[in-house]
């Protein structure tokens, strides 16, 4: 019997040693941890069951048979993130470099089928150099039935890829068809074909990391949705994201016990908006100062800046906050700003996350380049996502909200629950100047009189009063209770139920 | 008495005056630029009256716009606070000329005062000592060593026309004196075309020492004691203290003496202070008067009693001195710091923008300390590059100077400032400097003791310590709250995991959990970098910017900013990154490279995409802090981009009319 249970541990040593101390040395070297130590971070001390530790690839050309080793370049199990079970799976650079083989993507089939049916998220820590080739079309085959549980899941559960190492191929495409990606700056990349086949396609040069760095993915691509310094940052930072998140499209949103109190005013929101209406103000600061504790988990914080996406919660409870950027382009919708806050509005409603949306637009961005790349396409995904959102939405409008854009943000006609909006707002369809320059064209040659129809303009049409007449408002706060406003309509609507008319799926304007 | 008052100033003297006369029941009349529309003085006042563009020389200089303000409003007589048009003769004669009583001295004493020559002269008639020196012109070294003997050593050779140092000697004997004088002449030639020079004695370690007067109509004087404002970072008082602990009753005396002799010699008429630099011997010589109140004089205030803006409400009404020179004594001791909206670690480069947050100190008397705030902003106000930059005068007074400098570091530790950078950290670090702690001053203490201007300070083990189970406190809260998390597998524990890591910096610091209990209020035992356990007592909750407790029995506030997975802690002055793990993660946390930022000082990056309205400066232009480079529209938005500090541009990349993404480079420097 001892014997038996000895000879386990030793099992269990070889399988944990992965690909060997030269090669975990290697790996420390370039600045990255191995997957079993990424996982002891990423997870509550030691919560973490391992999964399929013993299986070894089966390939038996190119000389493959000789070379096994226990696990075949994956760890996968499932463990605890602060005491909620999550599934993951770890890409072991040391061993055969991280590459896919048939053995290890079903390794990974397995956790994606036991987090889609065990109803709890997935992530994916990936460290990959693409498909084993010695396998050929066997590990084509493996990324395919991966990808499929990608879609399969995709509004189910969330599912979360960091990528922490170069990635290309079949190992770029499964982290794209999840709901986030993060990435560990200087040390992970992420192509179709890299560097080399780059350079034998098009005779391009380029590096990894101009090709698929960080910094291109988080400021150009938008593929990342976040990067951190090195592997430890990330992983905490991953934890923190995974606590905002709930398990499942059917699990309740997580709680957590609230600080802050909901009623105290905020006095300084009340000189937040600039007296000049043409002087940007930080919208971050009213998001900070509406979520609790100021504790704010931002989405694509580098990309298409004059929209901000991100986490916070409202009483304990997780939200999702879109708000225009007066300080970026001053806040204007235009392609990119549309399909951040397009898949961040979806994912919220898949996952019945509450959605906040701070308004200060002054429009659609105009122009050659943003028609031509598809304005009007782009522009539409953010207001279908919003017109076909379930979930709470509460809407503040702060200071513009002009033409088309004023519909698209959350406006009381696209199901918007609560549509306050601050005194100081401008709700209508274009800014003064512009207004005055259309209606009273004949005058155009006599400032005196464009004057006069500016000033009267202004007065009537630059405030909330006319669509709160209307119904389009329900209600004009005082920006010192907004969170407090935010946060009743919140509770209001806890047991909010609308349906959409049944559908196999909408057609969102891809 | 006046039954309206005009207070023809802004920001915090505005509000002080205002709250004095509120008190006498004497109904406000505030006056606010463009810039100021939104103001604190604003709201507190009774009424407002718009004076102009933002610039003060539109507004807040404008004499005519003051008037017209009384005359809508009837108010009947002005303060005119500090600065601006405190100390402008023709001011006080336009307001007479309209029957308005100016709040402040006659204007015969302005003018006196305001003019070197003749207050000095007005000084030496009053009997009042005055730095020994000779204002003729030198002829040669013959001469410049006659009278250099009858001054005595040492002596300062100066350029009439100087300024800046250029031109200056000191000399402490014969040689000296001779060799100086030819060499001062010569700059003097060389710099400013003017070779002329004048001799005075030169004081050595000098202390700036000021007695604040109160004079009536009737010809009562008296002198409220003293103010030490030795601490002057460039000219510009940061630190003051009433009394001064240098002086003795006898000195004290006799400067109070020649203070009020000055003030009955030319008539002068409610608050004055006159300023006087003390030699290391206490030698007092006078330098000048202030005809007006005196941003510094809350510690008066706090030593004697005195309510000094209604003294002077009272004498401009006409009243007669109630106080006696018997009646004033000076009980305690106060300290005043000066918050500037400046950044410390930048060489105090002025900073403006929106005060996030703003909460100061509660003010009032707490046992045996008394704290007090003179403010002019409020939590959401624009710190605007229009006027002064200081946000706040924070006093405090205590029975004893150590106690109120005490006092003091505590109040700066509670104030919680976001937004802009300010000199907090700099003020702290002053209040732990044993130097200034022992009272051994001199108008050069900030030059002597930061030559190299403001370095952010490096804690001592035992801060450390302090810092780590702040730090750790910290993260067992927000842990045991998570253990509290919905959809939970297993239900909270309630165990703790007993040792921890706090990384302070780049130093990793093993902190141990013994007795205790995390809960709100807390208590818990800690011990750190295996030491003695340390008791840590606190009712913080996780997002309050300050944190206030125990440690050790040792009363800290330390201010709090969330971080990338940790905090920044801020505490007398020490300012440090905190991020609190379980001893594996920091173990592996150890493995992870150093990164370097790479360094952008030398470029002026384009803020946010936008275009280039126009360039501002040429390729080997030299430009000092605060001017513009650049401008960058955005959206129909203009963002004026200025230089951070005194550069040369070597390289201009970009033109007028470029469209720019975030962070292209516009130009580079030298």
């Amino acid at each position: 019997m001892k014997d038996v249970l000895k000879e386990l541990e030793r099992r269990r040593e070889i399988a944990r040693a992965g690909g060997g101390k030269a090669r975990v040395e290697a790996q420390h070297a370039k600045g990255k941890l191995t997957a079993r130590e990424r996982i002891e971070i990423f997870l509550d001390e030691g919560s973490f069951e391992e999964f399929d530790m013993y299986v070894e690839h089966r390939s038996t050309d190119f000389g493959m048979e000789k070379t096994k080793i226990a696990g075949d370049g994956v760890v996968t199990g499932w463990g605890t993130v602060n005491g909620r079970p999550v599934y993951l799976f770890a890409k072991d650079f040391t061993v055969f470099g991280g590459s896919l083989s048939e053995a290890h993507a079903e390794k990974v089939q397995k956790v994606q089928d036991m987090a889609l049916r065990n109803r709890a998220p997935i992530i994916g820590l990936y460290d990959a150099g693409g498909a084993r080739i010695q396998e050929g079309v066997a590990a084509l085959g493996g990324y395919a039935e991966i990808f499929q549980r990608n879609v399969l899941a995709s509004g189910v559960i969330p599912q979360i890829s960091v990528i922490m190492g170069p990635c290309a191929g079949g190992d770029v495409y499964s982290p794209a068809m999840t709901d986030f990606i993060f990435m560990v700056r200087d040390t992970s990349y992420m192509f179709v074909t890299g560097p080399d086949v780059v350079k034998t396609v098009t005779n391009e040069t380029v590096t990894a990391e101009q090709l698929g760095g960080a910094s291109v993915h988080t400021t150009k691509s938008s593929i990342a949705d976040g990067a951190y310094d090195n592997d430890v940052e990330t992983l905490l930072q991953m934890r923190r994201l995974v606590d905002f998140l709930p398990a499942s499209n059917t699990a309740e949103i997580p709680e957590i016990e609230c600080f802050q109190s909901v009623t105290e005013h905020d006095m300084s929101l009340d000189r937040l908006i600039p007296d000049n209406a043409n002087k940007p103000y930080d919208i971050k600061e009213l998001i900070l100062k509406t979520v609790d504790e100021g504790d704010f988990f931002e989405i694509q914080p580098s990309f298409a800046k004059n929209i901000v996406t991100g986490f916070g919660r409202m009483e304990g409870r997780t939200v999702g906050f879109v708000a225009n950027q007066p300080m970026v382009l001053a806040g204007v919708l235009d392609s990119d700003a549309s399909r951040k806050a397009a898949r961040f509005v979806r994912f919220c409603d898949c996952f019945n996350i509450p959605i906040v949306t701070f308004v200060d637009v002054p429009g659609f961005l105009p122009g050659t380049s943003q028609e031509y790349g598809g304005l009007i396409k782009h522009g539409a995904k953010l207001l279908f996502a919003y017109a076909e959102a379930t979930v709470p939405k509460v809407t503040v409008i702060t200071r513009k909200a002009f033409g088309g854009a004023y519909d698209v943000m959350a406006s009381k006609h696209l199901r918007g629950d609560m549509n306050y909006a601050w005194p100081t707002a401008q709700i209508a369809v274009m800014g003064a100047k512009g207004a005055v320059e259309i209606i009273y064209r004949k005058d155009i040659g006599d400032p005196e009189k464009i004057a006069a129809h500016t000033k009267t303009y202004e007065d009537r049409f630059l405030s909330p009063f006319v669509a709160a007449e209307r119904g389009y408002i329900d209600e004009v706060i005082m920006p010192h209770s907004t969170r407090r406003r935010v946060a009743r309509a919140l509770r209001m609507l806890r047991n909010k139920d609308l349906q959409n008319p049944w559908k196999k799926h909408d057609n969102i304007p891809l | 008495m006046f039954k309206k008052i005009l207070i023809a100033n802004r920001g915090e003297i505005a509000c002080r005056v205002i709250k004095s006369a509120r008190r006498m029941g004497i109904a406000t009349v505030a006056v606010y630029s463009d810039a100021d529309r939104d103001a604190v003085h604003v709201e507190m006042a009774d009424e407002a009256v718009h004076i102009g563009p933002a610039p003060a020389a539109q507004s807040y200089l404008v004499a005519e716009k003051i008037i017209e303000a009384c005359k809508a409003t009837g108010a009947e007589a002005v303060h005119p606070g500090y600065g601006f048009l405190s100390e402008r003769a023709s001011f006080c004669e336009a307001l007479e000329n309209e029957g308005i009583v100016f709040i402040g001295p006659k204007p015969k004493a302005i003018r006196a005062m305001g003019d070197k020559i003749e207050s000095k002269k007005f000084a030496n008639e009053a009997r009042v000592s005055t730095v020994p020196g000779y204002l003729g012109v030198i002829e040669n070294a013959d001469h410049a060593e006659r009278i250099a003997g009858e001054i005595g050593y040492p002596v300062m050779i100066k350029a009439s026309a100087g300024g800046g140092g250029k031109g200056m000697r000191i000399a402490w004997d014969k040689a000296e004196v001779r060799d100086g004088f030819e060499r001062a002449r010569s700059e003097a030639k060389s710099s400013f075309g003017d070779d002329r020079v004048f001799i005075e004695k030169f004081i050595v370690d000098p202390r700036h020492i000021e007695i604040q007067v109160l004079a009536d109509a009737h010809g009562n004087a008296i002198y409220l004691g003293e103010r030490e404002c030795s601490i002057q970072r460039r000219n510009q008082k940061v630190v003051e203290e009433a009394p001064s602990p240098f002086l003795d009753e006898k000195t004290r005396r006799a400067m109070g003496e020649q203070a009020v002799a000055l003030a009955k010699a030319f008539d002068y008429q409610s608050a004055g202070t006159v300023e006087f630099i003390v030699d290391r011997d206490r030698n007092f010589y006078f330098l000048e008067m202030n005809t007006r109140l005196q941003v510094e004089h809350p510690v008066t205030e706090l030593v004697t009693g005195v309510d000094l803006v209604e003294q002077m409400i009272d004498i401009a009404a006409g009243e007669r001195l109630a106080i006696r020179q018997d009646d004033v004594r000076l009980n305690g001791w106060a300290v005043e710091s000066r918050l500037y909206a400046e950044d410390p670690y930048r060489n105090f480069l002025p900073s403006i923008g929106r005060l996030t947050r703003y909460l100061p100190p509660e003010e009032g008397k707490f046992g045996d300390i008394v704290v007090r705030n003179d403010t002019g902003v409020t939590e959401g106000s624009e710190i605007s590059m229009f006027y002064d930059p200081m946000i706040a005068k924070l006093c405090t007074w205590a029975p004893t100077r150590l106690e109120a400098i005490d006092a003091m570091s505590e109040a700066l530790d509670e104030f919680v400032v976001d937004g802009i950078e300010h000199n907090i950290p700099f003020l702290s670090a002053l209040m732990q400097h044993p130097r200034w702690r022992e009272g051994r001053l001199s108008t050069g203490f900030i030059a002597e003791e930061y030559p190299d201007g403001f370095t952010p300070m490096k804690p001592n083990d035992e801060e450390k310590a302090v810092l780590a189970c702040v730090a750790t406190v910290i993260e067992l809260l927000r842990r045991d709250r998570l253990d509290r998390l919905t959809g939970r597998l297993a239900p909270h524990s309630g165990v703790l995991k007993p040792e921890w890591v706090v990384r302070l910096d780049d130093e990793y610091i093993p902190v141990s959990i013994g007795e205790g209990m995390v809960s709100i209020p807390m208590e818990i035992d800690l011990s750190v970098a295996g030491g003695e356990p340390q008791t840590v007592v606190s009712d913080w909750r996780l997002g309050e910017p300050v944190w206030r407790g125990t440690v050790g029995g040792r009363v800290v506030a330390a201010q709090i900013r969330p971080i990338l997975n940790g905090a920044r802690i801020a505490w007398r002055g020490l300012s440090v990154t905190t991020r609190t793990m379980l001893p594996r993660t920091a173990a592996l946390d150890k493995l992870m490279p150093v990164k370097v930022a790479p360094d952008t000082s030398n470029l002026l990056l384009c803020p946010m995409p936008g275009l280039v309205v126009s360039i501002a400066v040429t390729e080997g232009q030299e430009v000092k802090a605060g001017e513009t480079l650049a401008v960058v529209e955005a959206m129909k938005m203009e963002n004026v981009l200025r230089a951070d500090r005194d550069l040369t541009v070597e390289k201009i990349v970009a033109k007028p009319g470029d469209s720019l993404a975030v962070d292209a480079v516009i130009m580079e420097f030298a």
